[in-house]
Parts: C-alpha cells; structure tokens; sequence
C-alpha cells in the first residue's frame, strides 16, 4: 500500500525480467554472450534477400515501376526535374483535380522550377487535412514490392502522406533501390544512431476489405497515389 | 474480454444454425487461400525466409531478458518510455495513467488483439474515456458492441446488410434515407465519420507487430492508414505490446514482413509499413510528443521454457485460421475468446486456463493445414495433442471419454484378446450392414452416427489383411 507507481512498475520490470531467466533456467546472460549479442545488434546484416530484389540499377528502377503498378499506385515517367511541374499539373488535370497543393518543405523540391508553370498554387508545410493534395519526395524507393520509404523531419511532415486524398511523390530514379535493407543501410548510414521519428513504407493507396472482403481504395489514407519518376 | 470458451459447443451449434454467419463464412473460404498461394507463387525463396524467420524467434526467446533491456534502452534514448506490465489490470491501468496525465477525452485506437486481451476499451468507457476504433471493421464491430471474429478482419462474420444497419442507427446525424447499398459509399461515411475524431483525439493507441531492440521503435502494419492518423495526430502515442513482438534488427523485421502480408492477405507487401522511434524531433512539424511503450507479460512469461514455447513465434497473419476446416464452419465467435482459430485453440489456454479453454484444442480434425501454411512454422496440431494430453492427465476430459479409452487402452494391450474382438465386430458390422452399406444408427457411437452415416466395413480388418498379404509374398 501507498507504493509510487514508479515502484510497482520497478517491481513488474524485475519480475518480468526474472520470470524469463526463471523459464529459460538460467541467470543474466554471461558478459561475453551479451556482448555478442551487442555486437550482433551494432553490426547488422541482412539475412536472406529474395532474387528479383538484386538486379542493376536499371533493372530495379524497372521493377518498381511494374510492382508500384500492381499495387494501384500510378506513375509517370519524366526526363529531368525541369519536366516535373508539368507532370503534376497534367495528372492533376488528368483527375479533375484543382491545380493547388500543399508541398513539402523541402530543399530538394525546391530545386525543381515550379514557377514555369504558374497555374500552380503551391503552399509549404504541413497539413491539418484541409488540402486535398500534397506533394512529398521520398528518402528512397523499394523495387522488391514498389514500395516507397518516407522519412520524417522538419523538410517532410507525416501528415502530408496521409491526411489529403491525393499524394504525389517526385522521385528522382537514384532513389530506387532493390530491397528494404539497402534503404535502411542508407538511412543508417546518413546519421549517427538515431533515426526520424516516423519511417512510413508505403505500397499503393489506402485500403480496406473489411466489408466482404471486397477492396475499396481509400479507407483514411488517400485513395490516389502518384509517383512522378525523374529518369535522368 | 469475458470468456465463453467453456460454452465453446453451444456456441458453435448457434453458429451452424446462423444463416447470416453461413454466408459470410462462405465468401471467406476462397479469397484468402487463393490470393495467398497467388503471392507466395511469385517468391520462390517463401520456404526458406520462413526458416529464417522462425529461427529469428526462436533467437530471440533464447534472449528475451537481454532484447527486452536493450529495446528498453534504446526507446528511453530516442525520448520515449517503456511501462511494463506484468497482467492486464496493469496495462489498463498505466494507461489510464497517461489518459489522465494529458486530461484525455477522446482516445483513437489503431487495431490491436492486445487491446481485445486487456479488455481496454469498456475499461475506458467506463473511466469516462471514449476510445474510438479506427481500422474500418473494428469500428463496425464496436458500434455493434461485439468482439472481432478474425485476427485481421475483424468483421468477417458480417454481411454488408449489418453494416448498414449499424452506420444507420450510429449516424443518427446522416439522412436516414441516404443510398448505403454500395460499399464505397459506407467506407466513404466511415472515413467522413472518423476523420474529425482523429483530429481531435488526445491520445492514440497502437499495437505492434514488431519492436527492434536495436533501435527502440515499433512496428505497426495497416492498409488503411488508419494506425497511421492515430498515431501522428494526437500528443501521445501509446504502443500496446506484448514481450514476444521483439526482433534483434530491422533487418531481421523485414525477413518476417517478406512473409507476414502474404501469409495474411496475399498481398506482396502490405500498404503502410510504419516504423516509429521516440516523440516528435526538435524542428518536426507534426508527429506525437509523447512516445509509451506498454509492454506486457499476461502470461507470456508461464509459456516460456514449456512444450508451447513455440507459440511465442506467432506473427498474427491469420493464415491458419484462413485455412482451418473448422474456423471456417463455425466463425472466430465461437471460440469464445480473443483468439480464435488454430493459433487460439493453442494460445487461449496458455492465457486463460486449459480449464475454460479445454474444448478448443479438442476443435480440431487434425488435417494439419495450419501447420503447413504457418509462416513461422509452428507445430500447432503438435501443441493441441499436449493440451490434450494436459486435459486427460489432469482428469479434466469427461468420464465417459476417459472410460471409453481405458477400455480401449486395456483391449489394445492386449493384441490376441484385440484382434479377436475387432475381427468379430469387423465381420458382424459387415454381415449386417451389407444390405445399405452403411448404419445410420449405432449403439455407443451416437456421437458419430447423429451428424453422417457409419460405413459398413467390407472385409477384414487391416490387421487380419496385413498378416495374409505378408503370409502370401
């Protein structure tokens, strides 16, 4: 009685933690198995990565534009960042969509020249799920299934992958690797030990089955999402 | 959630009488298992990634204490907290806990079968705390006030007609005589419904379908987006998790997301795989301030270092309940409790008692199907023989089974006295039976004889058989 609750919830650590070495019959793990076990966590490896995942460049860039296809996601193929504000206006317009989103702040989007197509209405930020359209890059994207990696940060909110109806992905074809390890082996590798708070893998649209198991798109991510690949 | 497992045969005969049940198990019986072999077709190294991923496991049971002080670690770094929780009251509790801190009223809640096990949400309810399901047939099954039937479609023992029903008496707001017959048009409702509280939601509930020790994040696998808006709106996120969700590393996650989609849904890779790592970082724009992770024993730590330790490597696909004769004939409800299925007839009594839980293990025609589509390779028809086993040496099994078998066990240790009485009995049931070919009635087998037809036996035993076939080569 009257025990904190920090103290209740020390007590319910030591006693999970003794309950397992109790069923595994046997004490804390031997300072030289625990630091194998460390060793084994700061120095990852992949375990098996499936076949179709390890082409060449040229052959994953390939295979996520067919396996993004097969999962509902559309996607148009441009030759430079220069072409990338008429894509997204012509699919905008290709889906009676108004010619307004809301953009990403980010550096690398900001390198595309948007002001040649002056039709657009571009706003920078997040978004508290009044715009019907975002546009985002990608940190990377997956061939193995079509998938792309979205991170978190300053430069790119999570709401805007989900909360509009439709999102746009401008994706420079660099991007694309094989499997999800090579991409995690990226974002690794770009920062000291920690990552973003947010890590989204995205395939396809949004989706639900749960009413007779019939597929309808956009259950409360959005129904459309189009990927604008730069080739060069 | 309240047990009826011990009502398990009542249930079920409710459930083969229920034509809306019927029929929604009938659509249930091809889609899964199609799309499934569809999508493991297309990846020939399957087999060999569900060895790995079961070795991954079984790693990680080996070392539970030490992965559960490294993620511990590892989430505290990244900003977060670790709560753990030895039984469900606990859980409950903690989580009030952190409701309360941030004066929570409205609560969103990502699916979660850990939620269904401590009962949270009439537990909210009941401390003036609305929880809202999001994943669309969670909220149909909540607004129906029902527990799910299915690990991941929750709302498979329904028709399209309940749904109807239930969005017309809960959205009272909505013109009664708006068209609802096409589905699209109820998904749209739902999502028009939800969206405004998951802007409002104080606090968002997840489960896990991973957590890396490596890193201290959580993993959490939707198609909807739905786990995805709870988590990322709201100040708080919590993460409902038990011990076993571990992993060592993203790496070894991925190997067992390579085969969770496609043991579940048949798809290649499910729509949103989300990894989520601490509160929001200085200079985020969005994200949850707060990060909890509730990590839950329940009973878990009882299964360790046992002969179902095994089980501990469920991923929740649901593969063998979608490839199990007897789910598919009586639904996930009559089971009685959280989980139902093949992996419930094995879980259930490791968490609430072979007591309650007897009839479960005994639900099985031992075809052994879930066994051979489980991605993790759990021996579940092995482990329901032990529950048995347990029941029978616990004196739990009804007399007259027991008698029957000790009878059986005396005659069978007795091979001359053995084959002598079945012979007779073989050509006694054969000589009276020649004239239909088989018995719609027989003394003692009841049981046997009220459902099908016994088969006259046409011959000799197979042991008589055997014997002249070797006699004769």
């Amino acid at each position: 009685m009257g025990r904190t609750a920090e103290g209740i919830m020390s007590d319910a650590r030591s006693q999970i933690l003794g309950s397992v070495r109790r069923a595994l019959r046997r004490d804390a793990l031997p300072a030289d198995k625990a630091a194998a076990l460390e060793a084994r966590l700061r120095d990852p490896k992949p375990n098996l990565i499936p076949a179709r995942a390890r082409g060449d460049a040229k052959a994953v860039v390939e295979l996520f534009v067919e396996m993004a296809g097969n999962a509902a996601a559309t996607l148009t193929r441009v030759k430079s960042a220069k072409d990338v504000p008429g894509a997204v206006a012509d699919f905008l317009a290709s889906q009676n969509l108004p010619a307004s989103f809301v953009m990403a702040p980010d550096p690398e989007l900001d390198t595309i020249p948007w002001s040649e197509r002056p039709t657009l209405s571009i706003r920078r930020g997040k978004t508290d799920g009044g715009d019907q359209v975002s546009v985002t890059g990608a940190f990377a994207a997956i061939a193995e299934t079509g998938t792309l990696m979205l991170t978190s940060g300053p430069d790119h909110p999570s709401t805007l992958n989900f909360l509009p109806e439709t999102h746009v992905v401008v994706l420079p074809a660099g991007k694309v690797v094989g499997p999800y390890e090579e991409a995690w082996a990226r974002l690794r590798a770009g920062r000291d030990g920690t990552l973003p708070r947010t890590v989204n893998f995205v395939t396809g649209p949004s989706r639900s089955g749960d009413i007779e198991q019939r597929l309808l798109m956009g259950a409360h991510g959005p129904r459309r999402l189009h990927v604008v690949l730069i080739e060069d | 959630m309240e047990s009826t497992s011990h009502a398990f045969k009542a249930n079920v005969e409710k459930a083969m009488v229920d034509p809306g049940l019927q029929k929604a198990l009938g659509m249930m019986k091809t889609g899964f298992q199609t799309r499934r072999l569809a999508a493991i077709n297309k990846l020939p190294e399957f087999d060999r990634l569900r060895d790995q991923g079961r070795d991954i496991k079984n790693h990680v049971l080996e070392n539970l204490d030490f992965y559960l002080e490294r993620f511990e670690r590892k989430v505290t770094e990244a900003g977060g907290h670790v709560h753990w929780c030895r039984t469900a009251e606990e859980a409950r509790e903690t989580i009030l806990g952190l409701c309360r801190k941030v004066g929570a009223k409205t609560v969103t809640k990502g699916k979660s079968m850990i939620a269904e096990e401590i009962a949270l949400n009439d537990f909210l309810e009941e401390k003036g705390i609305e929880p809202i399901e999001t994943d669309l047939g969670e909220y149909i099954i909540q607004l129906r006030r029902e527990p799910p039937s299915h690990i991941i479609a929750p709302a498979i023992h329904l028709n399209k007609s309940d749904v109807i029903d239930a969005f017309h008496k809960a959205h009272t707001h909505l013109d009664p005589d708006r068209p609802m017959d096409d589905p699209n048009t109820l998904l749209e409702e739902a999502r028009n419904v939800l969206r405004p509280k998951f802007l409002a939601a104080d606090v968002g509930i997840t489960g896990a379908n991973f957590m890396i020790a490596e890193t201290g994040s959580t993993i959490i696998v939707t198609n909807e987006g739905n786990g995805d808006l709870t988590q990322i709106l709201p100040k708080v996120h919590i993460v409902l998790a038990s011990l076993e969700k571990l992993v060592p590393t993203f790496e070894d996650a991925a190997t067992i997301l390579r085969l969770l989609a496609r043991s579940a849904t048949g798809q290649e890779f499910s729509v949103y795989t989300t990894v989520s790592t601490g509160p929001r970082r200085p200079g985020d724009l969005d994200g949850p301030e707060e990060f909890h992770v509730v990590l839950l024993d329940n009973g878990r730590t009882n299964i360790l270092g046992t002969e179902f330790q095994e089980m501990l490597r469920c991923i929740r696909c649901s593969a063998c309940l979608n490839h199990c004769p007897v789910y598919s004939t009586v639904g996930g409800h009559a089971y009685g409790w959280v989980y139902p299925g093949p992996m419930g007839a094995v879980l259930t009594p490791t968490l609430i008692g072979i007591e309650e839980a007897g009839h479960l293990p005994n639900a099985s025609t031992f075809c052994g199907r879930c066994e051979s589509v489980c991605p993790m390779r759990i021996p579940l028809p092995k482990m329901m023989r032990h529950w048995r086993e347990h029941e029978f040496e616990r004196h739990l099994s009804p007399s007259a089974m027991r008698s029957g078998l000790a009878l059986w066990a005396w005659f069978a240790t007795r091979p001359r006295l053995y084959r002598l009485a079945t012979g007779i009995a073989a050509r006694l049931l054969g000589l009276f039976g020649r004239a239909h070919g088989r018995y719609g009635w027989l003394p003692l087998a009841s049981g046997w004889t009220k459902g099908r037809d016994f088969p006259a036996p046409e011959g000799k035993t197979f042991m008589s058989q055997w014997a002249a076939r070797r006699k004769a080569s």
